[in-house]
């Protein structure tokens, strides 16, 4: 018996970096912001989203939207009403959107292409695990957070909190009944991801929204 | 949670890289599979390897060992201008002045390291 040890150094997820990787240059070359919305279900991100592109949208800038979920197109639906195109992705139980699914969708997507987009949002599947292993060529990941969830989510599920560009605590019209603790909850976010840019919001009253809206502005200046 | 497609990549990796070595290895057999993991890849060792005898199973992997090396994160202070090894993922600060560091030197990684094969009977 001869044995030998064979160096690799392959990343596991090599093939959907390097996927992610062509979106991401697709993306720039055609000067759209793309972001990926992710948290756990029933924070709110398809009532977040909802509101961002109607106000978008009212703005006169071009937007559109990919919905993830394992199954049913009710968020597309909804997600239609504000006019933007919008594309369901069903997964068919697997737990997160990853970079050939993004791929597909967004090929022969009938009147909707790249550079006659301002913004693209991608609506991750409802998970605090998973999502965060997978690029999907986006340039700002968004972690969402709301005010039922309680203030030490960022603590309990670290790894995607690290992992985001920007967090949007959600659902701020009904933080005092539900007891919510902002304090706390900014510094714990801010103690997993230090430095990170944090929008208190609601999308029924649309406090915040302004501040968040600027802040897409400013990210998809840095673009051109 | 989505370690089963982790450990399916893993296998499909290891084999593309056995057909892939010099004519006198071919039909080589694996010995082992090391994998570097940083404690915030978001993956549970003991679900890979759950996951492991059954997705090796009928390939030149099957039988072998899967030994997953756990990176702990490591954080760059820019006031000391040093590296520090985290004992969690709870916190990041800087574990000599107390500052929150926002770069991550290490903790992420989700690699194949090496692999230890039996080439077998050595051809002349």
């Amino acid at each position: 018996m001869t044995t030998r040890i064979v160096e690799l150094r392959r990343g596991i997820l090599k093939k959907n970096d390097e996927l992610a990787a062509g979106l991401r240059a697709s993306y720039t070359a055609a000067g759209v912001l793309v972001l990926n919305l992710v948290s756990s279900p029933g924070t709110g991100k398809t009532a977040f989203l909802e509101r961002t592109l109607r106000e978008l949208k009212a703005r006169g800038a071009r937007v559109a939207a990919l919905v993830g979920d394992l199954e049913t197109d009710n968020d597309a639906r909804r997600l239609a009403a504000s006019g933007a195109p919008v594309r369901q992705i069903n997964t068919h139980g697997i737990c997160h959107l990853d970079a050939e699914m993004i791929g597909k969708h967004l090929d022969g997507w009938e009147g909707v292409a790249l550079d006659g987009l301002d913004y693209l949002f991608i609506e991750n599947v409802g998970n605090l695990v998973c999502p965060s292993s997978y690029d999907l060529g986006e340039q700002i990941r968004v972690v969402l957070l709301s005010v039922t969830e309680g203030e030490d989510k960022p603590l309990k599920y670290p790894t995607l909190f690290n992992s985001a560009d920007a967090a949007v605590i959600t659902k701020m019209d009904i933080a005092e009944p539900c007891g919510f603790d902002r304090a706390t909850a900014l510094r714990n976010i801010n103690e997993i991801r230090p430095g990170i840019r944090i929008f208190e919001t609601s999308a029924k009253t649309g406090a915040g929204m302004e501040e968040w809206l600027g802040y897409l502005a400013e990210a998809r200046g840095v673009l051109q | 949670m989505h370690e089963l497609s982790l450990v399916t990549s893993i296998v499909e990796t290891v084999s593309e890289t056995l057909t892939a070595l010099p004519d006198s290895s071919r039909g080589a057999r694996v010995l082992e599979v090391r994998l570097r993991v940083g404690a915030l890849a978001s993956v549970i060792p003991e679900s890979l390897e759950f996951c492991w005898g059954i997705v090796s199973e009928a390939t030149p992997l099957e039988g072998s060992r899967l030994v997953v090396n756990v990176m702990p994160v490591v954080v760059h202070c820019a006031p000391c201008g040093i590296d520090s090894e985290l004992d969690g993922v709870q916190s990041f600060r800087c574990p000599r002045c107390g500052e929150l560091c926002g770069e991550i030197r290490q903790g992420r990684e989700l690699e194949i390291d090496s692999i230890e094969i039996d080439d077998g009977e050595v051809k002349p």
